[in-house]
């Protein structure tokens, strides 16, 4: 039962969804799935949440290598959800000034506001643009003409690098109008439009292929990986 | 020389890096852009539009990404504001709504007073599904959206009545960082119905290339990461007399530290490779 109604529900709903496509008359149907998915999804944050909490005091309990992290992670999990949910130092909206809660979880000024403000804004922020100082380290390190292959990657990142800077148009504006193909502000929008977008519809084409076939089994029963482990 | 790039202590890079952003940001080192083709498409799909259209604007990014996408998000909030055209904010994104408050407060609050929520521009907020929501709201609005962000009844937002779906919108503006976001729009809105939604979108530049197959059917008009921004800024600013406003400058001013930046990126690689073909022809590896 725990794995035949699990396989009966995806089996369902993929095929709704499917017919929903094709044929005018299911097209309700399928939205009435999609509704579902998204009652679902809004269902797995509070899984997440709770996946969170028992991973992270597991680590804590059993004061496994940084553990320390872990309690900053709780620390942190606990007082966004108590600030956000309890729309803690909100003000009542004026819509309805009489209901407490009635304001925005987002008021400027309010607590909720702070900890995005000045924790998560400028954290996520800065873990973004520490991707520039690893970069360049691995373009020093890694970044090697070894074979032909390599040769073209290098030529191309020059290129592109060139070409999506005003550097680009200033070091070949020299060249008359008769090569302005060569141009390397041209020559990006050629690599952009030509060989990449080949190389990615042949890529795209092949993954269509394989979530179409993956899809067939998942909807047949035959691949029953997304259930997880364990007989049932 | 070569004995001294071989050991070099990656904490020099890490310096030089921090050097080829925060120099062109101290002295404001702007570079002259001119529009591609793409960009150009993006604010013709915009301005061709008859003032009074209806835009609706997915907000689909996170702080992360605000160096790239912030300057695109804010010229594609004052084109249309500038055009007259209805604004619907939304967002596939938890934070997207922060995304959307900031753009609110700074465009629309700071320079179009005269607009009135619910009239001129909505904010209907996040919902989670990610394409789920796309898949819905293709078809039947109200089925996610009962209420804006603010809790208050869609119905009783007079810019709302009438709307029943997305294919009702005359354009859809993405912004997007990631999934979901501009393949999302493609695959599950534009494909589903190409002749009733027309989509353009901005993009983070590790998106861009996987987003060009599209290009021109499903996507007319794409600006890539902050370059494109820039480039979409310059005709904004030249368009409607933004001179003066550097906060329509903002993605010509990131420009430079880009470029600063790009051209330490291929000096490393050449040094890099100096070393290689130094170590090679002494019998290294």
């Amino acid at each position: 039962m725990k794995r035949t109604i699990p396989l009966l529900i995806t089996g369902l709903a993929g095929i709704v969804l499917v017919l929903s496509y094709f044929f005018p008359f299911s097209e309700g149907w399928g939205e009435e799935a999609a509704i579902w998915f998204d009652v679902l999804a809004s269902v797995a944050f509070v899984l997440g949440g709770g996946n969170l909490l028992k991973i992270h005091l597991q680590k804590v309990s059993d004061r496994r290598a940084g553990w320390g992290y872990s309690v900053i992670t709780l620390l942190a999990f606990a007082i966004t959800l108590v600030v956000g949910l309890s729309k803690w130092g909100v003000h009542p909206s004026e819509q309805f000034p009489a209901y407490a809660w009635s304001g925005s979880y987002r008021e400027i000024g309010s607590p909720f506001w702070w900890l995005y403000e000045y924790a998560f804004k400028p954290l996520t922020a800065t873990m973004f643009a520490m991707l520039a100082f690893y970069v360049a380290s691995a373009a020093f390190r890694a970044f090697r003409a070894k074979n032909t292959e390599a040769i073209l990657l290098l030529g191309t990142a020059f290129i592109i690098l060139l070409g999506r800077t005003a550097a680009g148009p200033a070091l070949t504006s020299w060249l008359p109008d008769s090569l302005a193909g060569l141009k390397i502000e041209n020559l990006t929008v050629t690599i952009m439009k030509v060989a990449n977008t080949a190389g990615n519809r042949a890529i795209m084409i092949g993954i269509a292929l394989g979530i179409a076939s993956t899809s067939l089994k998942v909807l047949l029963g035959v691949d029953r990986s997304h259930l997880g482990g364990g007989e049932g | 020389m070569i004995e001294r790039l071989k050991t070099l202590d990656r904490r020099w890079i890490f310096l030089l890096v921090f050097l080829s952003v925060s120099l062109p940001i101290l002295f404001e080192a702007q570079f002259p852009e001119t529009p591609t083709a793409l960009a150009r498409s993006t604010f013709d799909a915009i301005e061709s539009l008859p003032s009074g259209s209806k835009i609706l604007l997915s907000y689909d990014y996170d702080p992360a990404s605000e160096g790239e996408l912030g300057p695109m998000a804010t010229a594609f909030a004052y084109h249309c504001a500038a055009k007259g055209h209805k604004l619907y904010f939304m967002a596939l994104w938890p934070v997207g709504s922060q995304m959307i408050d900031d753009t609110i407060a700074n465009v629309i609050r700071a320079d179009f007073p005269q607009m009135e929520y619910g009239r001129d521009y909505v904010n209907l907020g996040f919902k989670s599904g990610n394409e789920g929501v796309i898949k819905v709201v293709v078809t039947d609005f109200r089925q996610l959206y009962t209420t804006d962000a603010f809790g208050t009844d869609i119905d009783d937002i007079p810019m709302c009545q009438g709307v029943t779906s997305v294919q009702d919108m005359d354009l859809v503006i993405n912004v997007s960082a990631g999934y979901p976001g501009t393949k999302e729009w493609v695959q599950y809105a534009v494909t589903a119905y190409p002749d009733q939604i027309k989509l353009v979108g901005g993009c983070t530049g590790v998106q861009a290339p996987l987003l060009y197959p599209y290009i021109p059917d499903q996507l007319p008009g794409l600006l890539g990461a902050i370059k494109g921004a820039a480039e979409y800024e310059k005709l904004v600013v030249d368009h409607y007399h933004l001179e003066d406003n550097p906060k329509y400058h903002e993605g010509l001013r990131r420009m430079g530290p880009q470029l600063v930046a790009h051209l330490l990126m291929i000096l490393l690689i050449i040094a890099g490779n100096v070393v290689y073909f130094a170590e090679k022809r002494g019998g290294g590896q």
